[in-house]
């Protein structure tokens, strides 16, 4: 876990930034808990107990490592060699859960007793209600009232774990808003409570956590090509909503010549209703960060669309803003339909439902493969599974399934 | 920023400190009445000004609706919708300082997030608040660590830059903000966002002592103040002036349709608080 990229050193505000993006943009009020958190994080990270716990939580409880599958069908179809990092095997059904077991033990190293998180999918809710339950630490998720409607079974499964859903009306009742109301709790309640934030974004030093702990899919996937092709693989693809999959696989290889892949919620495409922030956004102020934002000129936040609702989101981890800045990743964005047809694509090919949000790194995967060259080794990050999804596809394809 | 800058600290606008240096000399605290910048609309929004100013608010604090409000508890929350519904922006935001400011010499305060801000550009935002007559601005998600390029352009353009001292703030932490603010400094009263309450915490009692101790700046409390018995509790701890925010809001949500039951219910309340 130790941090070996850019920014993040020093006492200095230089150290909560990524280039000149990141920082710490909130209330007076949660300072004080920034910097507990970072001197806890900085002890705990460097404390053997805490980190063979974490490695034991991730093996045994959630069932890492993960495999690095090849896929044949796929591989003849697009021309090039495709694997895919299964972190959709996991528990939980998503890569959410690697944060989350590391928030929570930091959270229990830290002696807090409450758990609060946001969520939009409810991937990242349900997480944290799993890893709340088999530490013992109470949860209440926000989640947006349009969110709890489009995720109903993940509400049922939080409730199950035996979390509170707090249904949030506020604003666009989405995850933007979700975030805003957890925020506002944990001002309230940042005594005894931590706020397992569910991606890289929000205030230093959440995005820097919530990389770290995710780089153990990178990490994985480094050993596993090695072992299996014996080279690094030529491009790595993967899905961004607030971007900590996708971070998650990239930093390890991000001072290696292999060619990065975000891709972005394209929505009903990038002239209508969409969620894809480094692609059509500009700098801004969201939720503790500045970084990348779908705002107006005057500076409020706008609607982010995407038909999975992990990706539905305007803001984006001021990592991703620097590393789009500096030309490192490169970010596109595929339309609703685009990854609808990917969902159908791998299901069907290889006997592998992603998630929708996955589904939008395979639907890329499909645009870019037939350009590459036969040999070329490419790696798609299907970070979470598709149950979760089975109503929305339902709804949209009816018959035509 | 710079320790540097600290001390060579450059004068406010003035307004500000002769507002709590008059309310001094004749032996009260000051009224600093909050309203949301065109809520529920902006007629009406510059009504509810002039209401508060006429029943004698010392200094207006004027909310710029923001999208996402993180600070702001239910009450504001609606405001900010409803004002940005109504076509509240940073362009009639500004026409509305003018208009408001044409009318009466109270100091004015902006409490604003850095996204509006920084979307203006930061520097042209001070420059066209301090032309239309602002005098103070907060920026609610500006901590002291991120704050060198704001309170430059709070210096150069003659702004007060007004900070928060919350519960949490540690006694180092206190010293540094001091050092950079002017005009006065806005001791949050709980942890929690804005809203109002009935209590008065010790903890806040403690924190005003406590902050006293670190500058002469004037000192007023906010964050769910809304009764005459928590403002008495603050004044005789020493406070300068109370900020009232939710409590005037929600006389706009109870009376909306009506701007002059608004205008009513407003006066009516700050003429409650302000009774001797
Ligand atoms: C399966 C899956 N993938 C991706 C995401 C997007 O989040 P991030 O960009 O942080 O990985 C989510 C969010 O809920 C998710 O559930």
């Amino acid at each position: 876990m130790t941090n070996t990229g850019t920014g993040n050193t020093g006492t200095s505000r230089e150290r909560t930034l990524f280039g000149q993006y990141g920082g710490q943009y909130v209330p007076e009020t949660l300072m004080a808990a920034l910097s507990e958190l970072e001197d806890a994080y900085l002890h705990a990270s460097n404390d053997p107990a805490f980190c063979a716990e974490l490695d034991l939580y991730l093996q045994e409880f959630a069932g890492r490592k993960t495999p690095l599958t090849y896929c044949p069908r796929v591989s003849a179809d697009l021309g090039c060699r495709v694997y895919l990092k299964r972190e959709d095997l996991l528990h939980s059904g998503a890569h959410k859960i690697n944060n989350a077991l590391g928030q929570a033990l930091l959270a229990r190293y830290m002696g807090k007793k409450r758990l609060i998180a946001e969520t939009g999918a409810g991937q990242h809710g349900v997480a944290t209600a799993i890893v709340g339950a088999a530490l013992n630490l109470s949860v209440d998720v926000f989640m947006g009232e349009t969110d709890c409607v489009r995720q109903a079974l993940n509400v049922a499964r939080m409730k199950m774990l035996g979390a509170r859903v707090i249904p949030v009306s506020c604003g666009t009742k989405t995850l933007k808003d979700a975030t805003n109301e957890a925020l506002r709790n944990w001002v309230a309640t940042v005594g005894h409570t931590h706020y397992l934030i569910g991606s890289v974004v929000g205030p230093y030093p959440f995005p820097r956590i919530v990389r770290d702990f995710q780089s153990v899919i990178g990490k994985e996937t480094r050993e596993q090509i090695l072992q299996k092709e014996g080279r690094l693989p030529d491009c790595i693809i993967a899905c961004v909503g607030g971007g900590s999959n996708a971070i998650g696989i990239f930093y390890p290889f991000l001072h290696d010549d292999v060619a990065l892949w975000g891709v972005e919620a394209g929505g009903e495409g990038l002239s209508a209703r969409h969620g894809a922030t480094l692609c059509k956004g500009t700098p801004g102020i969201l939720h503790g960060a500045f970084s990348y934002l779908l705002s107006d000129n005057y500076g409020q936040v706008t609607e982010s669309h995407s038909i999975s609702a992990g990706l539905d989101y305007p803001g984006v981890g001021p990592e991703h803003a620097m590393l789009k800045d500096a030309g490192r990743v490169r970010y596109e964005a595929v339309t609703d339909t685009e990854a609808l047809d990917a969902f159908l694509y791998l299901s069907r090919m290889e006997g592998i439902v992603p998630a929708l949000e996955s589904s939008h790194a395979i639907a890329y995967a499909r645009k870019l493969g037939p350009e590459l060259p036969e040999n070329h080794i490419m790696i798609i990050n299907l970070s979470g599974r598709g149950d979760k999804d089975v109503g929305t596809v339902m709804q949209i394809m009816g018959d035509r399934l | 920023m710079t320790e540097q800058n600290a001390g060579e600290k450059k004068t406010s606008s003035g307004k500000i400190a002769a507002a709590f240096e008059k309310g001094k000399k004749e032996g009260r605290p000051l009224f600093i009445g909050f309203t949301v910048a065109g809520d529920p609309d902006y007629d009406t929004s510059r009504r509810i000004a002039r209401a508060m100013i006429e029943a004698g608010t010392d200094i207006l604090e004027l909310g710029v609706p923001f999208s996402d409000p993180v600070a702001d508890g239910p009450t504001i929350q609606l405001a900010d919708g409803r004002a940005i519904r109504s076509g509240m922006n940073t362009d009639r935001l500004f026409s509305l300082v003018t208009d408001i400011v044409r009318e009466s010499d109270v100091p004015l305060v902006l409490l604003v997030y850095a996204n509006m801000v920084y979307r203006r550009g930061i520097d042209r935002f001070y420059r066209e608040a301090a032309a239309a007559g602002v005098n103070g601005i907060l920026v609610a998600d500006v901590p002291v660590e991120e704050a060198a390029e704001y309170i430059a352009a709070a210096d150069a353009h003659g702004i007060d830059p007004i900070m928060m001292v919350t519960p949490t703030t540690s006694p180092d932490r206190i010293q540094k903000i001091v050092s950079y603010a002017r005009g006065f400094i806005y001791l949050v009263t709980v942890c929690g966002v804005t809203g109002a309450r009935d209590i008065v915490a010790p903890e806040s009692i403690a924190l005003l002592k406590t902050v006293r101790n670190h500058t002469n700046l004037p000192l007023a409390p906010g964050f769910g103040i809304s009764t005459r018995m928590q403002a008495d509790a603050y004044y005789s701890a020493g406070a300068d002036g109370v900020i009232v925010g939710s409590a005037i809001v929600q006389k706009v949500e109870e009376n909306i349709g009506d701007a002059d039951a608004i205008c009513s219910a407003v006066t009516a309340y700050i003429a409650g608080m302000k009774r001797k």
